[in-house]
């Protein structure tokens, strides 16, 4: 009994404690936000940041006078249409990756697993040239073709791995029993990677949502998504923090509750080419 | 069917199905090529002339001089060397915190999934939200940075960390850390995960210590994940400029400026795209150094 006891308080000082110190340092940031933003703001640098008289007063302010809703609405646009682009260009070209081999197989998986590596700053100067002579400039179009550099090769490399996932014989009996090709992957492949379709479409939402250096030279006055927007706060409503921080809960929201939902099918997709490797 | 439509099908689906993969192919690789690589030559291309937005029917063929002014350019070197101390202090704090990170969650306890689940948080907040709220925990009068560490009695009087040169990459690194961890975490745990318990039973059989166990049964399972992880990471934080440009834009002085940050500072403030493209194919080239390592880890995963 005493033993049992002592290896829970092992336990305890050794896994838990350390765990609650790591789980600080990463939640510590987000929650001193959190509590910032519900602070009033005429006591906030006098009292310091406190929960006992929380208020919304901030996030009331966002909306009505700042005027965030647009940005919402921007944002959502510009990440819904880089998921339809992501994955409608993507679910085919996995399916030939994962189920022929053909000439040139290699290297065109390759191509697209390098263009995630070349550096954002390498595209964004050409891009905007480009944009600027398309009229393109301050769209959601714009926006969302930049974000398709990302999400396409991405989604590409996730799909593969979850579609691999399904025994080739599934197809082949399909096949067999009249289906074309294309059918197969229609009625039995895609509805059986279904949750990594989901996986990985949210993953490019996150994405598309969280972006800033493109949304900021591409887009900015008609079209300002979400991040552009907090910082646009950040040089016009400078010390008031509470603001400030009301404007970034609201802009981490949607991406945190959705990557929670997700987390663990995503993950797996994620690492699972690299234990392999 | 008929007979003879059998007859002729075959030697038709042969070439369908040999045509089939690069027609399921085509509309991502042209895509890609289009709003990818063209572009990309585009900014080789650039480089080459003198390109300032603001004289936009100036575009003279300069050869490699746009090169040689960055290599004789001081904040080229500086923006080098910060990018050098950002990524070798970076990565290793990452990793290091990661691997603590792992190995924690590997072991058992009750509230498990939901530590594992609130540790990722970092990596799904945007970072233009990172750096506004590490704007506000190092605030040189309210932060809680400066609250924090007097009271423990660290410092003497409170610091500006982003506005003092001496601190600000310092406190950008330390930022940088809590945003990456969490991948180092999850890439390590899911090692951790794949190597066979049965090696640890035998292993304490016989009579190994746990410091034993970790380092003979532990580390060798974890060191292809670790590899890939720290290369993948290398190329994505020496990618990305954005926390920094939001924190500091760079400054104060030249103290936090970064070779992508400069690149794009040339753009965007001095509209010279001659030059910022100059200054990001050299980057690209120093990149594909590791980039090259990372292909040869990952050609082994794609051909098996």
């Amino acid at each position: 009994m005493s033993l049992r006891k002592r290896s829970r308080l092992n336990r305890f000082l050794v896994v838990e404690l350390p765990m609650l110190a790591v789980l600080t340092f990463t939640l510590g940031p987000y929650l001193w936000m959190l509590i910032t933003s519900l602070s009033p703001q005429s006591t906030l640098f006098t009292q310091g940041p406190s929960i006992w008289n929380a208020t919304v007063e901030n996030y009331t302010r966002l909306f009505e006078t700042v005027g965030f809703g647009k940005n919402l609405i921007d944002s959502l646009i510009v990440a819904t249409g880089t998921v339809v682009v992501g994955l409608s260009l993507s679910i085919t070209a996995a399916y030939a990756f994962s189920r022929f081999n053909f000439r040139g197989k290699r290297i065109l998986m390759l191509q697209f697993l390098l263009i995630n590596m070349f550096p954002l700053v390498l595209l964004i100067l050409p891009l905007f040239i480009f944009m600027r002579r398309l009229h393109l400039l301050d769209t959601h179009i714009a926006l969302i073709i930049a974000n398709s550099t990302v999400a396409i090769p991405f989604s590409i490399w996730m799909m593969v791995s979850y579609m691999n996932g399904i025994p080739r014989s599934l197809d082949e009996a399909a096949m067999t029993d009249g289906c074309t090709r294309l059918q197969a992957l229609r009625r039995v492949v895609l509805p059986l990677c279904l949750p990594g379709i989901i996986a990985t479409g949210i993953y490019i939402f996150i994405t598309a949502w969280n972006e800033y250096l493109y949304a900021l030279t591409l887009g900015g006055r008609e079209v300002r998504t979400i991040t552009v927007a907090v910082q646009t706060l950040i040089g016009e409503y400078e010390v008031q923090w509470g603001l400030l921080t009301a404007g970034g809960i609201v802009g981490a929201l949607p991406a945190t509750v959705l990557f929670l939902l997700v987390q663990k099918r995503l993950i797996s997709g994620l690492t699972q080419g690299a234990v392999k490797g | 069917m008929t007979r003879p439509e059998l007859s002729i099908s075959p030697p038709r689906r042969g070439l369908g199905r040999r045509v089939l993969p690069y027609a399921m192919l085509s509309p991502a690789v042209l895509v890609t090529l289009a709003i990818v690589f063209l572009p990309m030559l585009q900014t080789a291309w650039m480089s080459l002339h003198d390109y300032v937005l603001f004289r936009p029917n100036v575009f003279d063929f300069v050869g490699f001089k746009n090169f040689k002014a960055a290599l004789q350019d001081e904040v080229f070197w500086i923006s080098l060397r910060h990018t050098a101390i950002w990524m070798a202090a970076t990565i290793p704090a990452q990793l290091l915190l990661g691997l603590i990170t792992a190995l924690l969650l590997n072991q058992e306890f009750s509230w498990r999934p939901l530590a594992r689940a609130l540790v990722i948080i970092p990596w799904a907040l945007p970072s233009v939200v990172i750096a506004l709220m590490w704007v506000w925990i190092y605030d040189s009068n309210y932060g809680i940075a400066n609250e924090f560490l007097l009271r423990v009695g660290l410092i003497q009087k409170a610091i500006p960390w982003l506005a003092d040169p001496q601190t600000a990459l310092a406190a950008i690194i330390v930022t940088l850390t809590w945003q990456g961890f969490p991948f180092f975490a999850v890439m390590i745990l899911a090692g951790l995960q794949s190597i066979p318990r049965s090696y640890y039973e035998a292993a304490s059989i016989d009579g190994a210590s746990t410091w034993r166990q970790f380092w003979h049964i532990t580390l060798p399972g974890i060191s292809g994940v670790v590899a890939t992880a720290v290369l993948l990471r290398l190329i994505w934080v020496a990618n990305s400029f954005d926390v920094i440009f939001v924190m500091t834009g760079g400054g104060p002085g030249y103290s936090t400026y970064t070779l992508p940050l400069y690149a794009f500072i040339k753009a965007r403030t001095n509209l010279d795209f001659g030059y910022g493209s100059a200054v990001a194919v050299l980057f690209t080239a120093m990149l594909m150094v590791v980039v090259v390592f990372y292909l040869r880890r990952a050609r082994n995963a794609v051909s098996t």
